[in-house]
């Protein structure tokens, strides 16, 4: 995949990424529509379908709301890439199928308006607007296979599955 | 090699004799909890999943706490959904408005988390349950919901930080305050992924209201748990409540850790956190002149029964300042009616403060005591990130309860001693 970055920062908590006045629902498409609303106004009208974000440290901390990446997920948003992620969010991402790696350099050199392109599977990220290649540890294959499955509810209904068969 | 405590109960839960750090597990769960945010979108995923049934009716708990008495249509009907859900399946562990309280200061309570156990929780705070020698910690909905069928988790084994605390506790300093000292030291990301231990002199003579609101506070740390082992004070807490049967688990003499912190309980007076994240601490007589509109005593971290008393000990006879509103928000429905009996109520509202139903309301932002642009509140909560109590041009700063009484009478904040 590839796309248009967005860059953020340090600690973007999970108010940020979806505020609690909107939790009162939680239609992905309504959720979308205040994307990182706290952080930067505009970014919902601003984000397509196929961008990254790309963020540093600590990414979506706060909140156990899984409403941030599926918020994410639903404003179009292809893969997210950060320093580090809070365990949490980390987990939620990969339970939805959202697409995420942790790559300290990537996060530290690409920038806002830079076009990248993410092999997941190799674990790749690739400036195009630089020509810098980073390198995301793989995941493991638990997850690769959860992952592989749409997410856990995927996951776990080919266990039950495969239990009866 | 021994193992920490989270590494035993991940272990033992998980049918293995030993877990290291690292390794990816799946556990069996003893108790899965969601709230009024969090369980809708489980229950839609639960429902895709295609079993019929939960894996037991007793070890779910359903709180609609956050954002009720309804707070808007919206919520009435997330609200109802998992009503309806707890009423199909049966749940034993449903509470409705009039029996509940916010959920992490209800199920220590109801003495549904227990020393031993793993309990996951859809909302990030279910690590309070550290404080009763619990592993406990916050997941998904995705995860409530395969966990209400299956009756079990993934987890990644967490490396532990050992965190001791040593010396006496200060006048006015309580668990609230060891807390935030300690995110000021680490950091925000200073526990990512890790099991804490707390440990030392001053955490035996912690209260158990106030242990709960320590380890309420190690997701602020970006902790996966925060444990005290077990001791007398934790017994006599969960003994008498108790819903199950529990082993409690204790530390191997040879466990390892990842670090080691060491603390002087001398050096560490009440905190304060500046806006926006809980590492910007520092100790009250450092504050400088901070002005308030609003003071809120409440939420999982502070709305127990040793909060309310520290609060109308300060509030006793004196009124509220005229340009402060104060809330105060008792955790559940039985500290409501203790604080009755005990004249606690009587006080505060003497003092001209507002007392509410338990609700989460304010702490997120979601009702009961919103912020405009430009207003500035203590809080006895969590959490200072921008707009987490109203308006992105808010600010909040968290304290204890002692601190949040004295500045509500100051309308500034200040240090009990100021205002007694
Ligand atoms: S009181 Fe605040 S932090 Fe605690 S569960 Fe409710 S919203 Fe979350």
């Amino acid at each position: 995949m590839q796309g248009y970055v967005w860059k953020f920062g340090n600690d973007i908590d999970t108010d940020a990424i979806i505020p609690a006045r909107y939790l009162n629902t939680s239609d992905p498409a309504e959720l979308a529509k205040h994307l990182m609303e706290d952080a930067d106004e505009s970014f919902p009208s601003k984000v397509k379908a196929g961008d990254m974000i790309v963020a540093l440290k600590n990414f979506g901390c706060g909140s156990s709301r899984e409403h941030a990446p599926l918020a994410i997920k639903a404003g179009g948003v292809a893969c997210v890439i950060a320093h580090s992620f809070a365990r949490i969010f980390y987990r939620n991402a990969i339970n939805i199928g959202l697409p995420i790696l942790e790559s300290p350099a990537a996060a530290e050199k690409i920038e806002q308006g830079h076009e990248i392109r993410v092999d997941l599977a190799a674990g790749t990220i690739e400036n195009l607007s630089t020509g810098e290649i980073y390198q995301a540890a793989p995941f493991p294959p638990f997850m690769q296979t959860i992952m592989d499955k749409g997410g856990l509810i995927g996951y776990v209904k080919w266990r039950l599955e495969s239990e009866q068969s | 090699m021994g193992m920490t405590i989270a590494e035993k109960i991940l272990a033992q839960h998980a049918g293995k004799d030993v877990v290291r750090p690292g390794e990816l597990i799946t556990a069996r769960v003893d108790m899965v909890l969601g709230n009024d945010i969090t369980s809708p979108l489980a229950i839609n995923e639960f429902k895709k999943i295609g079993v019929n049934r939960v894996f037991d009716k007793d070890r779910i708990a359903l709180v609609p706490d956050h954002f009720t008495p309804n707070k808007d249509i919206k919520s009435a009907e997330q609200s109802k959904l998992l009503r309806e859900f707890a009423r199909e399946h049966q749940i034993t562990y449903y509470y409705e408005v009039g029996r509940m309280g916010i959920e992490h200061a209800l199920l220590p309570e109801e003495g549904l988390a227990l020393p031993g156990e793993i309990i996951i929780g859809a909302d990030s705070h279910t690590c309070t349950y550290g404080a009763l020698g619990a592993m406990s910690t916050g997941v998904g909905s995705t995860d409530m919901a395969a966990a209400m069928a299956l009756g079990e988790a993934w987890f990644k084994v967490p490396s532990t930080l050992k965190f001791v605390f040593n010396g006496k506790l200060q006048p006015w300093v309580s668990g609230k305050d060891l807390v935030l000292y300690l995110i000021g030291k680490i950091g925000v990301d200073g526990a990512l992924y890790r099991s804490m231990e707390f440990w030392g002199e001053m955490i035996s003579s912690l209260s158990m209201d106030s242990r709960l609101a320590m380890c309420n506070m190690a997701i602020e740390a970006g902790a996966k748990c925060g444990i005290i082992e077990p001791d007398q004070i934790t017994l006599d807490y969960v003994t008498p409540r108790a819903k199950r049967n529990f082993t409690p688990v204790y530390v191997d003499k040879d466990a390892e850790y990842e670090k080691v912190y060491t603390f002087s309980g001398d050096e560490i007076e009440p905190q304060v956190a500046f806006p926006h994240l809980p590492e910007n601490t520092r100790g009250i007589s450092e504050v400088g002149e901070v002005r308030l509109d609003q003071v809120v005593i409440g939420s999982c971290t502070n709305g127990r029964m040793e909060d309310l008393r520290i609060a109308a000990e300060i509030l006793r006879g004196k009124k509220v300042h005229r340009d402060v509103r104060l809330l105060i928000i008792p955790g559940t429905q039985n500290i409501v009616r203790q604080a009755m009996r005990e004249g606690l109520l009587e006080i505060f509202i003497a003092a001209e403060a507002v007392v509410s139903t338990p609700t989460c309301g304010p702490c997120l932002g979601g009702h009961m005591g919103i912020l405009a642009n430009g207003e500035r509140a203590l809080a006895t909560t969590n959490r200072n990130f921008v707009g987490r109590m109203g308006h992105p041009g808010s600010e909040v700063y968290l304290s204890n309860p002692a601190i949040a009484a004295a500045s509500a009478i100051a309308g500034k904040i200040c240090a009990p001693g100021e205002v007694l």
